[in-house]
């Protein structure tokens, strides 16, 4: 857990969770043939263009060129979305990001959003935050869809549903759907097809209905002010178009110089992704459109660790990254694990080296190590970033740390007693967990707590409270524990 | 100190490293990238409707005075007959007969009850397969080529670009784009590729050879 608000997802070290992940059979082999058809497919319509290497090395100086004029870039992006009609909204940390954006929503009096699959939003937390606000965020993207309904954490950043097999699917829709919205339909299979169809039918209420989308950015033009976002299902463009506010939160790294520069990007990031020539849609907007789409637009410019990772000459590079998920599609180890052994939504050999430069190395200590330093990453990546030098510099940096920190298990619990000696947020703990929604406590378990306390909870599923305070309980239960 | 000045302070002050004197300009950004992967001599409408064909959507090639037939033809084969029409779509292109065109303005659950929609497009893309809808005449707002579970796109052989670096300079980033290659699919149930999760399931594109005058 951060004080700086990535969601860290609670596995209690890579190694343990990593020998978790390593006992499961049925995970490594939907992993295995996950990892090597996407990859497969990716060196095919890679090698399509024989200036591949070329588009590479644009590719790393545009970011380059980015990062180190990043002020410049962004005040640019600023005055142009708001020339185009949008507003802009600066967010330090997950915290003000995730209030700025439930500020926004309540504006506008609706209590669902419907929302566009988005790393940064799942960085922040931000369906936790709006829950906590009595906003009901519905997550669109089918991959996205199986997580929620599941009570599932990502496991990959392309496909989050990857170490779900379709049975598995089949029956949380049967029986999870109806507390959402439509139901699944009556003896609903396991093909692929009618599971597709039942989701869409699902959604298309709440897509008609709904007044307020929440999305993510994968690139968004200095000189235009304009905003894109790829994707494949359709779900984005639905999101992008029909409601009337649309929210997009985007981390400060995703701003490009010119619209010209996309040519680059636009090339790299399908073919690196899912190893298609181009994804089924891109959709980019400036501003708001008169008679179509959205009349507001509101960004949001996140850093929560950014800047941070900036500063560092070696760690910046990683900033560059455009979530294409390449590495982790070559990695040896992620296909042994899997992404929730790297306990970040940022899994493989990405979540190894943006991590910790996000929450700090000495809270996530163990994945700079979650490497064999084999050097695929680099050579996949479509802005090369050489991971592997990064995660050398990091382990220098874990040595220096652990000589005065603490184990990342004593940290959680450090911060779940920081919330524990904070009326505010144990209140707000309470009620969510009185409240008994399904999101809590089901069949007398606690699933996931919310804000701080999520990484404590995740990896424990502890009993509920009962009927005395949570307070009295965890003192009876937890405290004197290091 | 408001949050946008103190990220902005924070950016400066992770950029200590960085000179006063440098601009962005003197990060050398060496473009030796192709402007076009088309072979020399390769004709990009042929590869454009290869590469369309390629995502599962269906190509009709026809000579300007054949696409009301083509869509008429193509519509039949679809079982579609009511469909949405945006204001701008050239009345000459359409195909007589017993369909119903619904002409903007249209409401999203008017839009979702219809079978679906026609428009034109802005550019096309030979290397992706790639076409560009920038809601301009006859193309209609976003959702018009999106709610509808149908869509047929017309677009003019001289629309189709070679390459990305080409499309992209043709078009106006102002206006809002939606870049379509192949019907809405997703792979998110064990890397099976489905068609058609949210939007269209069906995409049909009628290429409009240059008629001879012109070429
Ligand atoms: S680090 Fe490179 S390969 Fe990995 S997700 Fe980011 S851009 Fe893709």
């Amino acid at each position: 857990m951060s004080d700086r608000g990535v969601v860290w997802l609670g596995s209690p070290s890579f190694p343990e969770a990593a020998r978790t992940a390593l006992a499961d059979q049925q995970l490594r082999t939907n992993l295995r043939r996950a990892t090597t058809t996407i990859r497969d497919k990716r060196l095919a319509v890679a090698a399509e263009l024989d200036d591949w290497e070329e588009l590479r090395t644009a590719a790393e100086a545009i970011k380059r060129r980015t990062a180190r004029h990043l002020d410049r870039y962004l005040l640019q992006l600023e005055e142009a979305v708001i020339a185009a009609g949008g507003s802009v909204h600066w967010a330090g940390d997950a915290a003000e990001a995730n209030r700025i954006v439930a500020a926004l929503i309540q504006a506008t009096g609706e209590r669902e959003v419907v929302k566009i699959k988005s790393m940064a939003t799942q960085e922040i937390g931000l369906n936790e935050a709006l829950a906590r606000e009595g906003i009901t965020a519905y997550e669109t993207d089918l991959a996205e869809l199986i997580v929620q309904l599941g009570e599932d954490r990502p496991s990959h950043i392309l496909v989050p549903a990857i170490h779900k097999n379709r049975t598995e699917i089949r029956d949380l829709f049967a029986a999870e759907m109806a507390h959402w919205g439509e139901p699944a339909p009556e003896g609903l299979s396991d093909d692929p097809r009618e599971l597709a169809e039942a989701a869409r039918r699902h959604l298309r209420k709440k897509f008609l209905a709904a007044k307020v989308a929440v999305s993510g950015a994968n690139f968004a033009v200095a000189d235009t002010g304009t905003v894109t976002v790829v994707e494949s299902e359709g779900n984005g463009r639905m999101c992008l178009s029909l409601p009337e506010t649309l929210i997009t939160v985007m981390g400060i790294e995703k701003v490009v110089p010119t619209w010209s520069d996309l040519e680059v990007f636009l090339q790299l990031l399908p073919r690196s992704s899912t190893g298609e020539r181009m994804n089924p849609y891109t959709s980019t907007w400036t501003g708001v459109t008169e008679g179509d789409g959205p009349s507001q637009f509101h960004l949001v410019l996140l850093d929560n660790g950014r800047t941070d990772t900036l500063a560092d000459t070696v760690g910046r590079q990683v900033l560059a990254c455009i979530r294409c998920s390449a590495c982790l599609n070559v990695c040896p180890v992620f296909e042994r694990t899997g992404g929730h052994a790297y306990g970040s939504v940022y899994p493989g050999p990405i979540g190894a080296v943006l991590t910790p430069q996000l929450v700090g190395v000495e809270q996530a200590a163990s994945l700079p190590f979650a490497s064999t330093l084999c050097g695929a990453c680099y050579d996949a990546c479509p802005v090369k970033i050489d991971i592997p030098e990064v995660l050398a510099h990091l382990r220098a940096e874990v040595v220096e740390a652990k000589r005065h920190a603490l184990s990342p298990e004593a940290l959680a619990m450090k911060a779940a007693a920081t919330v524990l000696d904070s009326p505010r947020l144990l209140s707000a703990a309470q009620k969510a967990a009185s409240l008994g929604g399904r999101v809590l406590a089901r069949e007398g378990r606690i699933g996931r707590l919310p804000g701080p306390l999520h990484g404590w909870s995740d990896t424990r599923d502890s009993p509920a409270p009962p009927a005395e305070s949570f307070r009295t309980w965890w003192r009876k239960n937890r405290e004197g524990t290091p | 100190m408001s949050s946008r000045e103190t990220v902005l302070a924070r950016i400066r002050g992770a950029l200590a490293d960085v000179p006063a004197e440098e601009g962005p300009e003197h990060v050398a950004v060496e473009r030796a990238y192709r402007r076009s992967h088309l072979e020399p001599g390769q004709d990009p409408v042929e590869l454009f409707a290869e590469r369309v064909a390629d995502y599962r959507a269906t190509v009709h090639r026809a000579a300007p005075e054949d696409v009301p037939a083509v869509i008429a033809r193509a519509l039949t084969e679809r079982g579609v007959s009511r469909l949405a029409l945006p204001s701008g779509f050239p009345a000459e292109l359409l195909p007589s007969g017993s369909r119903q065109w619904q002409p903007e303005p249209l409401t999203v659950p008017e839009l979702d009850a219809l079978d679906g929609s026609v428009t034109l497009a802005a550019v096309g893309i030979a290397v992706t397969g790639t076409i560009v809808l920038d809601a301009g005449p006859g193309q209609g707002r976003r959702a018009l080529s999106l709610v509808p579970d149908y869509h047929l796109c017309v677009i003019r052989a001289e629309q189709i670009a070679d390459d990305l670096p080409d499309a992209l300079a043709r078009l106006d980033p102002a206006r809002p784009l939606t870049f379509i290659s192949g019907p809405s699919a997703t792979s998110d149930i064990e890397l099976d590729r489905v068609e058609g999760v949210h939007g269209p399931r069906t995409l049909d594109v009628v290429i409009v050879e240059q008629s001879v005058e012109q070429s």
